[in-house]
């Protein structure tokens, strides 16, 4: 920490070739870091089923790509993940809403809500597995219990952050219950909406990777990495975990974030949800 | 970041009683749901629904816990897993805060580790368990290590992002003032950022305590929550394996509740970080 770096590039510098210089900068430490990483493997200081190359783990990803068994895991995976969420979302948005507006519905459901929230998702696999058996349905509910929390508490939190003013206002405008709700209350909580969306998404997917390796049924991307373990493939847990970390990615990056920008942005909430 | 406003909605829970309402009423309102919660389980338990050895009734559960605590079995599988996640955890804190400062104040070390940082967020952390498995052997220590590398990224952008906030103007006039670096280091950077390094402490440890429940199950730990309710299938102890997640909720919310919101009002809210 010899100099101060002060963080806004200087006038002087356009910050485009900032921003060249940082992309430079990213891909060069990928390549050393992939090269370093190249170069554990190949030294053989572990064995190669542990710690394949990168060659081996490409081919393996490319091949299973190609063959469509990595898809159809994938396509398996994803059937879980929304098939919850949408329950989970089809349950929290009534309900949050509920909450948000009846004094005895928030004082019902609230305690039960902060009791389970801190119960994490993955400690009811063993229970759903004896209850419901090996397979989609533990998967499902798994995922349905983790969304559901972050999900329910967005939208309450949401609709009581919708300014009464503007209530008042609308009302004072002639606007009957509906049009109060689906023209001040939905866009004005739609911030929180999304958000909550967003962060079940990201517990959504940790929880169904780990329910798909303890309640193994014979699809998954957390079953091909579980299964691949017993057979040392670590070539092809590597690729599944590629699979998994670019689906993710793909989720929280392109497709909420364009939700954001089609909705919430255009409607100019943002702002709000931040003061 | 985008998990500020799950906070704020966390934070809403306990606010959202009136102060003139009597605490006994305020009891009694959330301890309703629970008994109605409760009653009905009973009901269903007793009615011979489903067979009382997947649906015990409270009472059995009752009994299994405090059979499981007069012997030492439930308390030392908690200590265990405690242990686990403070281990992990401390050492999550100690790279993520460092990492995430140096990353923060240095455009050097921003570049070079910002790339790997955000490659490696997306995937969860329990889809990096098999390949811990494999590499570190069964038992307690990758069990360990993997809390900590979960729990590591939130604390990571956390404190990133909240040295990045520390307003340029604060740093300026500390400079004029004649702080060096260490000064400045000690009274601005840090209690500047402090508050974005709490959430992402906040929000590493509930990772880690999400991720650590999982992997205790598939790591074979020998003692271990965890492992007490999954190793409570194959014997259909399902009173057992209740027991042991009602435990793990409350140690949830005892993490959350004892330990957060007390560091929280010591420091951030004492030296008015926090609006």
């Amino acid at each position: 920490m010899s100099a101060i770096v002060t963080q806004d590039t200087s006038p002087a510098s356009p910050a485009f070739s900032v921003r060249w210089r940082s992309a430079i900068r990213a891909a060069i430490t990928i390549v050393v870091f992939a090269l370093l990483y190249e170069a554990v493997a190949r030294s053989g200081y572990f064995p190669a089923v542990l710690m394949p190359t990168l060659g081996k783990i490409g081919g393996t990803l490319w091949a299973n790509l190609i063959d469509g068994t990595l898809v159809v895991h994938a396509a398996a995976t994803m059937y879980r993940v929304l098939t919850g969420m949408a329950i989970a979302i089809a349950v929290a948005i009534p309900l949050g809403i509920l909450m948000g507006r009846f004094k005895p519905v928030e004082h019902f459901f609230l305690p039960l809500a902060s009791a389970l929230m801190p119960i994490p998702s993955l400690a009811w696999v063993p229970v759903f597995i004896l209850w419901f058996g090996l397979g989609n349905t533990v998967a499902i509910l798994i995922v349905f219990y983790a969304s559901l929390f972050p999900m329910l508490l967005n939208v309450w939190a949401g609709v009581r952050a919708v300014n009464p003013l503007w209530l008042r206002a609308a009302g004072a405008m002639g606007a009957d219950e509906k049009a109060l709700f689906w023209k001040v209350i939905v866009p004005g909580a739609s911030p929180f909406i999304i958000t909550g969306m967003r962060q079940a998404f990201l517990r959504a997917w940790i929880a169904v990777i780990g329910a798909e390796f303890l309640a193994a049924s014979d699809f998954g991307l957390g079953w091909v990495i579980f299964d691949a373990k017993e057979f040392l493939n670590a070539d092809l847990m590597m690729a599944s975990l590629i699979v998994i970390g670019f689906i993710g990615f793909v989720f929280e990056r392109l497709i909420f974030g364009s939700i954001e920008r089609a909705t919430v942005q255009r409607w100019g909430m943002v702002r709000l949800a931040k003061s | 970041m985008t998990d500020l406003p799950a906070n704020a909605a966390e934070s809403l829970i306990g606010v959202s009683r009136p102060a003139r309402e009597s605490r006994w009423r305020v009891a009694a309102r959330t301890a309703f749901p629970f008994l109605v919660l409760a009653v009905a389980w009973e009901i269903t338990a007793r009615l011979g629904v489903f067979p009382p050895k997947l649906f015990p009734s409270l009472v059995d559960v009752g009994a299994a816990f405090w059979r499981l605590t007069a012997n030492g079995i439930l308390p030392h599988h908690a200590l265990d897993t405690l242990l686990r996640l403070f281990g992990g955890f401390a050492l999550a804190a100690v790279v993520g805060v460092a990492v995430g400062i140096l990353m923060g104040r240095s455009r050097r070390a921003e570049d070079i580790c910002l790339p790997l940082v955000s490659i490696m967020a997306p995937i969860p952390g329990i889809a990096w368990a098999p390949l811990f498995l494999l590499w570190f052997g069964l038992g307690g220590k990758p069990a360990m290590l993997l809390v900590a590398f979960v729990s590591a990224f939130p604390i990571i952008f956390n404190t990133w992002t909240g040295v990045k906030a520390v307003k340029e103007i604060w740093v300026r006039s500390a400079q004029a003032m004649g702080a060096d670096d260490r000064r400045l280091f000690v009274k601005v950077i840090v209690p500047g950022a402090l508050p974005y390094i709490l959430t992402g402490l906040r929000l590493g440890l509930a990772q880690a305590w999400r991720t650590l429940v999982g992997v205790e199950m598939l790591a074979a730990v020998p003692w271990g929550l965890g492992w007490m309710i999954f190793g409570a299938r194959e014997f259909l102890n399902t009173d057992v394996m209740l027991a042991g997640v009602v435990v793990i909720g409350a140690l949830g919310l005892a993490l959350e509740k004892l330990v957060f919101q007390r560091l929280e009002r010591f420091t951030v809210q004492r030296w008015g970080m926090m609006t």
